[in-house]
């Protein structure tokens, strides 16, 4: 699988570090509640198709991105940098 | 048997090889199974269960029956395929799976055993008595199965890994191959034409055909050269690709040439992992047999791989030869064999509407019903309309037709289709993404539809690419269509072969079917069809095809297995290549290393790190020794210790203090300027991830340290709090672990041994407890913390990596002038454990700070990770093991690690568990074992004394419950 | 028809014509009491279990390919029964005693082999992790040996004890646990559930999950609906598709976990061994093929197949521990699509919808699980109340943090495991 960081351009997923699915990124508020933070940690969609989730290109330039892609044929859309994903939210 | 000429061999080179301990002679450009079919040895090994005599079947890597092992002692190499091993001087291969010999092995036994050793038998037998399985079938049945055996020695044999990119990787240069090759290479794309043959040319080699004019093989010897003379054409001969992976990465395997065998320097396999914009896949074909009666009997084979051995190597498997086939291919064997002088004595056709000009014995309509010979090909039945021939034959050719070579399409998930047309599977458009198919692997069988595929692949790659290819001229060549009338299996009875090498049959298949095995996957797993080496590349269809028979339904309702990686087996040392060894981690040393191991000191492994276990000195003669007087040392006078595998982290800018506060779970945006301060960490789960301490040099700056098994995670979390959480935070941060070398002094005479280098002496104002700031050592700028892992007065110090070696000699050698020294982990983790300070063996994961005591420590004041979770009502609950110290009381002195905690009297059950130690030393200090644990609401249980069961260790003794910190809890040592 | 070396032995003499299918194929009812979604191991040992423990034999099993063609088929076919943590350690321990005895019990060759299954530490602090698990394991009723680094060598002698990267410290050796023939259990399964009339019912997909007032109502699949009165989704790879015909969102990730076998070798290695510094798992098959494995592929997948990194770093881990297998050729690699959980441990458990209960979140646990969590789904299911050694498998564990079995120690991210 090629990961294409918006950095480094594509590269060898062995490059890379994954960590689930990209609603990571929408931290509940520390008062949210109980339900908020399970679903937040815990429970998924895990679609079978595409999906966007998070990769840290630990052996490359540092840069934790979003990437879709699908998670049955494996095919990979794009991949944008989380810095801008939830800078462009708040 | 050599013919007297032909052949793309160098008969002036003689090369001597021995099977079976008999020596042989054949000719350079022979393989192993050439050489063999040359010297007339027909049984070249046994089948896997019933031990059957068998011969050279193929004359590619799909061979099922040659499979032989070379070498002996650590050089010995099981299975491997005859026909792909290319003759090189002194080869001493031996054939596999009999005993005591070839000729004679015991275990031909269950050939007559057959009708009781049928598909999935022993799914109902060998279940009485219970206990025999273990002791009696299970090993009996495991000695006889198996091919070759390994040496059981440690691999000597050096294998490479490379990584390989281009814009076209072609996959077999055949005529498709090489005119794709030549297209794209002449319209400026980088090329990889990789193939698994010695010789580029496909079956070119294997026929008489003519491309062009002139002899197919010369041909494909002309595309050749004119390839290599493009600086963007890479030709890999030798080279299976062997796997198609996501996102255009194909793995390969490329073997020596023979004249490297033997070379100890060079690889003698390298798996490389090639990256490629687009692929053309020009894999060819592959035969494929018909099952018969005794199909299986030496001197039975592949119509083209006979074609191969008379053509290419010039050698002829017997001297009257038969052949039988259901498609024009028969003819074509007929032709070649004639032409080479061979006598034919039938062609048998299948199809009623065969006819031929060939000067031969001919038989339409008519198919082979058995082989005759039991330690070779004798004599055929032939089934004609008016009853049944004998003729004799030494060689029977079979041709069933043919199957496109489409086993990477299926690589990424996708199945074939089948085609009537062809009665074979085709692959499927877009299968795998970014590679295209062409010629026979796509079901164009004649050579002129190959060359023209190639051509067109090419250029359609080129302009995917945004290259223009240039005008090619097509080569002449043969255009014959492919008439095939199906025929799988020959009524009759008897065992008909289908997986030669997992001896699965006709009758196998068709009693899968009967006991409702008949989903082709049921089929294959209950008779094992198709999961031998050859991997089904022989067996697949004809088994699917009798199946679909059985069943009543047609070959695409039975549907397909999928063909997964690797295409051809990939040896482990090849895919490992480079972790023999040390070589599966990387090794990081400290600057102390030298010096440690100088001292004699054993470095044992912390995570990537190596660390020093304790400094003998003369007359110690246990690591306790040392232990214990490394731990007095620091207690006494000074000791000193590398800690520089610490984390150590930079952060600097205006939000550093805001974002450590949400990194950590007490505040540090309140810390002094000079001020250290110890933090915890925790998961967003709400459980412990690390610890250590945080110094703030500036207003802006910070340097936190982190354990040093969790440096790298909690780099990769910051980044990922900063980056995806708070990226609105002006902070940056960067690992400086390998930039400073950092050294505990620790002892009650600690400071004066660094005022002995500081070139301004620190004392209590300059440098409190827990104070920072920097220091001038010896005129070197470091970095000095007053903090303390042992409880004693101690200080880290820092100093730029290329000064480390330097300073850490000078500080061992001057404590040693004040009764002091340098001490190692054990003495560290003893020192730590008198203090109650935790590792990982107590934030193991699964501890909150409310286990740990330090629930307090999450500010009220602010969010942190890990807050909301922690909060979690399962988290903070009663019942949940605390941390507490142990002490020994019973009659055994000893605490063990790892043991569980009971109350008295109660049974050790896991109903009774109440806790468990996570970390042990004996204090020279007090005298005695401490130990730290988890116990049930132990906090609230000091004082009790409790049960401590170790089974697997055979230690039991009763022992007091303590506050974990058991040495100096007031703290006056450390800051005084 | 019983099966036995005699029948085999008559059969042979007699042409092998008496043979009859292992199970029916017969064509769903409109009605069922319990339907069963999932036709792996799992869903097959739940049907045998209601049937044989429980009397219920009004049972469907709806698999939508052939059965036992998921994770069951799919595995490096390890059985043991060596956790740390309550919750797992009873669990296990009462599905490896359900192995113990499976061949009589199904009157089927599962070729369940207790060969030992040897975990490698490489540390002072794993030894002694490995103590904890040890002594856990004998406290739950199983059992357990430390090896020293002598004691491991009798026993495995060719690992490279000189060179490897990590040195071996010493081993847990739990004896009990072994390997058995993958497909063999499904199979056996199916074989003893529909001789006690359950109705297995290949080729049928599941497109729906009928839901009244919080009760379910029966299932909708490919081939017509279905009424039952108590449905189970046992679908180890795809619950969350299914769950979420029911509504819900489960805390499941699906991962690929790639496994590799060799070609045929005359036997090299008897145990099953485990590398714990590289993720690396081998054992020798009876047809003499090396079965091996690692660790995830790291990303959501339900692609059942790996790519080169896992593949390449897992052969690693073999040549620096026992590079004499050098020389053994990779045959086949396949994919399993794992259920992760956020723990790393599995759930059975009733969910919000009455009659609706839940098996996933397996991991790669499942294969020894087969027995373990049939009978105890069925026991859930026939006597609603779970069984005594699945009562800690909850699915609110990760709300309320009450009971969480991480057995690794990583942390809720369910790719870590």
């Amino acid at each position: 699988m090629r990961i294409p960081c918006p950095i480094c351009g594509n590269r060898d997923s062995r490059e890379f570090d994954y960590m689930g699915h990209a609603l990571t990124l929408d931290r509940p508020a520390p008062d949210a509640g109980l339900g908020a933070w399970d679903d937040y940690l815990h429970n998924r969609e895990n679609p079978a198709g595409p999906t966007r989730d998070l990769w840290f290109h630990g052996l490359g330039c540092g840069a934790w991105l979003v990437v879709s892609r699908d998670t049955v044929t494996h095919e990979v859309f794009g991949a944008e940098l989380a810095r801008d994903v939830t800078g462009g939210r708040a | 048997m050599r013919l007297a000429s032909g052949g793309q061999i160098d008969r002036t080179q003689t090369i001597g090889f021995s099977f079976d301990g008999r020596q042989y002679e054949g000719f350079a450009g022979d393989t192993l199974a050439s050489a063999l079919v040359a010297n007339r040895v027909r049984v070249v090994g046994r089948s896997f269960k019933y031990h059957r005599p068998r011969g050279v079947f193929t004359a590619g890597s799909e061979e099922p029956n040659a499979l032989v092992t070379l070498g002996r002692a650590a050089a010995q190499d099981p299975n491997q395929r005859a026909t792909m091993v290319e003759l090189f001087e002194g080869l001493e291969a031996r054939s596999q799976n009999r005993w005591p010999s070839l000729d004679f092995d015991l275990l031909a036994l269950n050939d007559l055993a057959a009708p009781f050793l049928g598909a999935g038998f022993y799914y109902k037998t060998f279940m009485w008595p219970a206990a025999f399985w273990e002791r009696l079938y299970e090993p009996f049945i495991r000695r006889a199965a198996g091919l070759g055996a390994l040496s059981g020695k440690n691999n000597d044999a050096y294998h490479e890994k490379a990584f390989a990119h281009c814009d076209l990787l072609v996959i077999g240069a055949g005529p498709a191959g090489l005119m794709a090759a030549l297209v794209a290479g002449r319209a400026g794309l980088d090329v990889i034409l990789a193939d698994e043959d010695s010789r580029p040319g496909g079956r070119l080699n294997a026929e008489t055909i003519e491309v062009a004019g002139q002899p197919g093989a010369d041909w494909a010897e002309d595309m050749v050269e004119a390839l290599r003379a493009m600086d963007n054409v890479r030709i890999m001969t030798r080279t299976t690709v062997t796997g198609a992976y996501d996102g255009g990465t194909y793995g390969a395997l490329e073997r020596p040439a023979p004249d490297w065998a033997g070379h100890s320097d060079a690889p003698c396999a390298c798996f490389w992992r090639i990256h490629a914009q687009r692929a053309i896949l020009a894999a060819g074909a592959l035969e494929r047999p018909v099952a018969f009666r005794n199909n299986d009997r030496p001197g039975v084979m592949m119509a083209g791989a006979l074609r191969a051995y008379v053509n290419r190597w010039a050698v002829s498997p017997g001297k009257a030869v038969t052949v039988f086939g259901n498609n024009d291919d028969a003819h074509r064997t007929v032709a070649d064999l004639l032409a080479a002088g061979i006598h034919v004595a039938a062609l048998i056709d299948s199809r009623p509407e065969a006819t031929t000009d060939l000067p031969v014995r001919r038989y339409a309509g008519a198919q082979v019903t058995d082989a005759h010979g039991r330690g070779g090909l004798e004599a055929i039945s032939i089934a004609t309309m008016s009853g049944i021939d004998k003729i004799r034959t030494d060689c029977l050719a079979i041709s069933g037709g043919w199957n496109p070579t489409l086993h990477l399409t299926c690589h990424t998930g996708r199945r074939p289709a089948w085609s009537p047309d062809l009665a074979a599977f085709v692959p499927c458009d877009g299968a795998v993404p970014g590679m295209i198919t062409a010629g026979a692997c796509a079901g164009d069988f004649s050579t002129h539809a190959c060359l023209a595929a190639g051509v067109a692949a090419g250029k359609a790659v080129a302009k995917d690419l945004g290259k223009r290819a240039r005008k090619t001229d097509l080569p002449r060549a043969e255009d014959a269509p492919y008439r095939i009338r199906p025929l799988w299996a020959v009524p009759g009875k008897g065992r008909a072969w289908l997986d030669f090498q997992n001896d699965v049959t006709v009758k196998d298949v068709k009693l899968a079917a009967t006991e409702n095995f008949t989903s082709v996957e049921h089929m294959k797993r209950y008779t094992t069809q198709g999961m031998a080496p050859d991997q089904g590349k022989n067996s697949n269809v004809n088994a699917l095809a009798v199946l679909a028979d059985a069943t009543g339904r047609g070959i695409p309702e039975t549907g397909t297995t999928t063909f997964r990686p690797p295409y051809v087996p990939v040896p482990i040392a090849a895919m490992g290549a480079g972790a023999q060894g040390k070589g599966f981690a990387p090794q990081r040393f400290t600057t102390s290393h030298a010096a440690s191991v100088e001292m004699g000191a054993p470095m044992v492994e912390a995570g990537l790190w190596y660390r020093p276990g304790y400094f003998p000195r003369p007359g110690e003669k246990t690591w306790r020794q040392s232990c214990d007087r490394e731990v007095g040392m620091v207690r006494q006078a000074v000791g000193v210790c590398d800690v520089s595998t610490l984390g150590k982290i930079d952060v600097q800018g205006p939000s550093a203090g805001a974002f450590l506060d949400m990194l950590y779970c007490n505040m540090f945006s309140t810390l002094k300027v000079g001020r250290t301060r110890y933090g915890l960490m925790l998961r967003e789960d709400g459980h412990v991830m690390d610890d250590g301490t945080t110094a703030r040099l500036g207003e802006d700056h910070f340097v936190m340290t982190t354990t040093t098994a969790a440096a790298g995670q909690v780099m990769k979390h910051m980044e990922f709090v900063h980056q995806a959480l708070r990226p609105d935070l002006d902070v940056s941060f960067i690992s400086v672990t390998e930039q400073w070398a950092q050294f505990a002094v620790a002892g009650p005479r600690s400071r004066e041994l660094l005022n002995g280098l500081l070139d301004t002496p620190v004392d209590d104002d300059s440098f409190p407890f827990m104070g920072c700031g920097p220091v001038s050592v010896m005129g070197v700028q470091g970095r000095l913390f007053r903090i303390s892992f042992s409880g004693e007065h101690a200080y880290e110090i820092a100093v730029p990596a290329r000064f480390g070696d330097s300073l850490f000699r000078t500080l061992v050698a001057r404590a040693e002038g004040m009764g002091g020294g340098a001490y190692g982990m054990e003495a560290l983790n003893v020192l730590r454990i008198e203090k109650g300070f935790i590792t990982h063996s107590e934030i193991h994961g699964r501890t909150t700070a409310f286990d740990i005591g330090m629930a307090r420590m999450i500010s009220a004041k602010k969010d942190c990770i890990g807050k909301a979770m922690a909060a979690r009502p399962g988290l903070v609950s009663p019942g949940r093991e605390q941390l507490v110290g142990l002490m020994p009381t019973g009659a055994v002195k000893q605490l063990t690690a790892g043991a569980h905690l009971f109350c008295l009297g109660e049974e050790a059950v896991r109903e009774n568990d109440q806790g468990y130690i996570t970390s042990v030393g004996f204090s020279p200090t007090l005298g005695h074992f401490l130990g730290l644990g988890f116990l049930k609401d132990g906090r609230a249980r000091h004082g009790e004394e409790i049960r401590m069961v170790d089974h697997v260790r055979g230690v039991e003794t009763t022992c007091k419950v303590v506050d974990p910190v058991v040495l100096d809890p007031e703290g006056g040592r450390a800051r005084g | 028809m019983r099966f036995s070396g005699l029948r085999v032995l008559k059969e042979g003499l007699t042409g092998n014509r008496g043979w009859r299918p292992h199970w029916r194929d017969p064509a769903p009812k409109s009605d069922y009491d319990i339907v069963i979604i999932g036709g792996g191991g799992h869903g097959l040992s739940t049907a045998y279990y209601l049937a044989k423990e429980h009397g219920l034999a009004n049972v469907a099993v709806l698999e939508k390919g052939y059965i036992g063609g998921g994770n069951v088929g799919r595995n490096t076919t390890i059985v043991r029964a060596n956790y740390n943590l309550p919750g797992n350690s009873e669990f296990y321990s009462h599905s490896l005693k359900l192995w113990e005895g499976l061949e009589q019990d199904l009157n089927y060759n599962v070729m369940m082999s207790q060969r030992g299954v040897l975990n490698l530490c490489h540390s002072d602090g794993q030894r002694d992790a490995f103590a904890r698990r040890a002594n856990a394991m004998i406290n739950q009723g199983d059992d357990a040996e430390l090896l020293d680094r002598e004691g491991v060598r009798r026993l495995v002698p060719y690992l490279d004890f000189d060179n490897v990267r990590f040195p071996i410290y010493g081993g847990l050796l739990h004896r009990r646990g072994g390997t058995a023939r993958h497909d063999a259990v499904a199979w056996g399964y199916a074989r003893g559930a529909d001789s006690r009339g359950v109705d297995i019912i290949q080729n049928c997909e599941v497109t729906g999950i009928d839901i009244e007032n919080g009760q379910v109502r029966g299932v909708q699949t490919s081939r017509g609906a279905i009424r039952a009165k108590k449905v189970a989704l046992v679908v180890a790879g795809r619950s969350s598709q299914v769950a979420a015909m029911a509504g819900m969102r489960l805390p499941i990730e699906s991962h690929i976990l790639q496994a590799f076998v060799t070609e045929g070798l005359k036997p090299v290695i008897d145990n099953v061994v485990t590398f714990g510094m590289g993720h690396f798992y081998i054992s020798q098959s009876d047809k003499g093929g090396l079965v091996f494995g690692g660790d995830l592929d790291f990303y959501a997948s339900y692609a059942a197949r790996g790519n080169l990194p896992m593949a390449e770093h897992v052969m690693e881990a073999a040549m620096t521990l026992m590079p004499m297998i050098g020389k053994a050729r990779v045959l086949r690699s396949w994919g399993g699509i794992m259920d992760m959980s956020p723990d790393g441990s599995p759930i059975i458990d009733r969910t919000d919808v009455a009659g609706l209960y839940l098996n996933c979140g397996w991991c790669y646990g499942g294969f020894k699980a087969v027995p373990g969590a049939g009978h105890c789904l069925a026991h859930l299911i026939a006597q609603d109340r779970p069984h005594p050694a699945a009562e800690k498998l909850r699915l609110d564990r990760f709300r309320t943090g009450h009971g969480l079995m991480d057995e690794e120690g990583t942390g809720a991210q369910h790719n870590l495991h």
